[in-house]
């Protein structure tokens, strides 16, 4: 760490760290609703339950993307930010909106349009805190010394994700005309600016962590989030399939489909590229672990289980099923959960001075949370396409189907419980460290 | 070999064109596509009702429809011609949890138009020309 503010990072993270675990508490009452057991229906109900799963997990992604820029722009624009009250007003907001929101999915408050549940008197809210976080960090980068690519890049994606937040506000009588622009907010988003994000921060890393020449990561960064808008704004199209949009999206948005595994695997390739490549010996061993794993396990679970089942003749029987679960799981875990958990990682120790990397537990948390989540997927795999087969091949009633593949269920409880055990890891680790302190400034970055 | 502004203008070239063309066929997709399969011309007062009865209660929390929401209970685009009016209304206005099929829905309790306005927009989305969703079980024995 070399500047002050930089501390204000840490606030982020952990609030990632709470919500993260609150997200799998809620991912069990869903997994045990889906086999059989849904004793706690009274109380939270399979839709509450979802909606709190799904809004945790975008709310603990963008903490730990917001933790990440109040981290990486004062390095990179080489000044303090600009106001540190401001930034931690803008985290007590953000904590508060995320508390209200999940308490007011218990009662019945909502919008019920996935992923952008939260009801629209706090969207406003949302809306004022993004812009105080805008306004820190582009005025911080702009007064700084030096505007990097890596900056410009984190910069831009941050900006346009929430610029892109607006079209989810609109309403709409057609319910078609709602999901087309929902999926503006959530395809653009996921497979688009926050891929920049992404780009953005793995870029950072890479610099730290290999010593590879800046002009040449920063070349290559260009060339994947170049891939990534090239594949995935007209990628959009296969959200448009079957939901009452004309038929020529099945064309454009399977061709441009699949070519998004490109980008991914652009990353993954550039990514141990750079790594072979590097010839600096940086003793956060386990920060490169998560570097290199969020670009390989993004090509794989966004990258190529997106294409699995993106093609539009296989998704006209997939669309709507739990084989979108397999993927959906696979790719925000391999492309932004492990994104911003190495970014925790890497920072954590900068911000404290204390070098926690070698303890056992680090490396149980990589190992057993990736473990697991694979696990996961297979079982949404194997659920899905029993789901596919008996419901939409050969007929069987919904209910019928679902209580035949109730055992994978058994099967995703147990590698979800890998998975914790590795999560639980990680948070113990990073409460291990204590708080930021000043006595860390430039000590090792 | 490929320069850092030669890649710079691939990333911005290639982003501002593709947007374009999104935006181009957005408008159109908009313009007249949806109106047209939608038959958006029949959304009538109930409908509208039946879709914000929907969204406040976040149906697609547990159901799906149009093959999005999510992925506990069943898909509801064509439920008025599988399960037929009466059944719909039954499960819409019980007041305690409908259990029949060994998964519990929350008891809404909706009132007599709750329920018709429910049943107007899910009418409205069955006669949607959805490109063949949901499609037709091919294995099926008859």
């Amino acid at each position: 760490m070399k500047y002050k503010s930089q501390k204000v990072a840490y606030m982020f993270f952990a609030l990632s760290m709470v919500l993260l675990v609150l997200q799998i508490v809620y991912g069990f009452i869903m997994g045990f609703a889906h086999a059989g057991f849904d004793g706690l229906h009274e109380f939270i109900p399979f839709n509450t339950a979802t909606a709190t799963h799904k809004n945790l997990l975008v709310v603990w992604l963008l903490s730990g993307f917001m933790g990440a820029a109040y981290y990486i722009i004062p390095e990179e624009s080489q000044n303090e930010l600009v106001s540190v009250k401001l930034a931690l007003l803008q985290f007590w907001s953000l904590a508060v909106v995320a508390v209200v929101a999940v308490i007011g999915f218990h009662f019945n408050w909502w919008e019920g349009r996935k992923f952008l549940e939260i009801p629209r008197p706090l969207d406003y809210l949302v809306v004022v805190n993004v812009l105080l976080f805008l306004g820190i960090i582009l005025l911080t980068l702009f007064k700084g010394k030096q505007q990097t690519t890596t900056a410009l890049v984190l910069s831009m994606g941050l900006f346009f994700a929430a610029l892109l937040y607006l079209p989810g506000m609109i309403d709409f009588n057609n319910q078609s005309v709602d999901s087309f622009f929902r999926w503006w907010v959530v395809h653009l988003w996921v497979e688009g600016v926050w891929e920049l994000i992404m780009g953005g921060i793995l870029a950072y890393l890479l610099i730290k962590l290999t010593g590879v020449d800046r002009e040449l990561i920063e070349k290559w960064l260009y060339v994947i989030v170049g891939l990534t808008f090239l594949s995935g704004i007209l990628g959009t199209g296969h959200h448009y399939y079957y939901m009452g949009a004309p038929e020529y999206w099945l064309m454009i948005g399977g061709i441009f489909s699949a070519l998004e595994p490109l980008a991914f695997l652009g990353m993954a390739l550039f990514a141990l590229a750079m790594y072979r490549k590097g010839e600096k010996n940086h003793p956060n061993k386990i920060a490169l672990y998560w570097t290199l794993g969020t670009a390989i396990m993004s090509f794989a679970g966004a990258g190529l289980l997106g294409i699995a089942h993106t093609i539009p003749s296989v998704n006209l029987y997939t669309h709507g099923t739990l084989v979108t679960a397999m993927h959906g799981h696979l790719a925000f875990w391999g492309a932004y959960g492990m994104m911003v958990l190495a970014i925790i990682v890497y920072a954590m120790p900068n911000l404290t001075g204390r070098k926690l990397y070698d303890r056992p537990g680090a490396h149980y948390a990589f190992w057993l949370s990736n473990i697991g989540m694979v696990g996961m997927t297979t079982a949404f795999a194997a659920a899905g396409v029993a789901q596919v087969y008996l419901e939409r091949k050969v007929g069987m009633s919904f209910m019928d189907a679902q209580k035949a593949i109730e055992v994978h269920f058994w099967v995703l409880i147990g590698a979800a419980t890998l998975f914790t055990i590795g999560v639980l890891f990680f948070v113990s680790n990073f409460f291990k460290h204590g708080m930021p302190s000043d006595e860390a400034i430039e000590a090792d970055s | 070999m490929l320069s850092k502004n030669q890649a710079r203008l691939f990333f911005l070239g290639g982003t501002v064109l593709f947007f374009l063309i999104f935006l181009f066929l957005s408008a159109n997709t908009l313009s007249s596509g949806i109106p047209e399969k939608t038959h958006s011309e029949n959304i009538t007062e109930e409908v509208a009702n039946g879709k914000q009865l929907f969204d406040e209660n976040n149906c697609m929390g547990c159901h799906t429809i149009l093959g999005e929401g999510a992925y506990y209970a069943p898909e509801l685009t064509k439920v008025i011609d599988r399960r037929g009016e009466g059944f719909v209304k039954a499960v819409l206005t019980s007041k305690t949890p409908w259990t029949l099929s060994g998964r519990k829905m929350v008891a809404y309790g909706f009132s007599d138009k709750e329920a018709n306005d429910l049943i107007a927009f899910f009418k409205w989305i069955g006669y949607m020309d959805l490109n063949g969703f949901p499609p037709k079980p091919d294995l099926k024995k008859e």
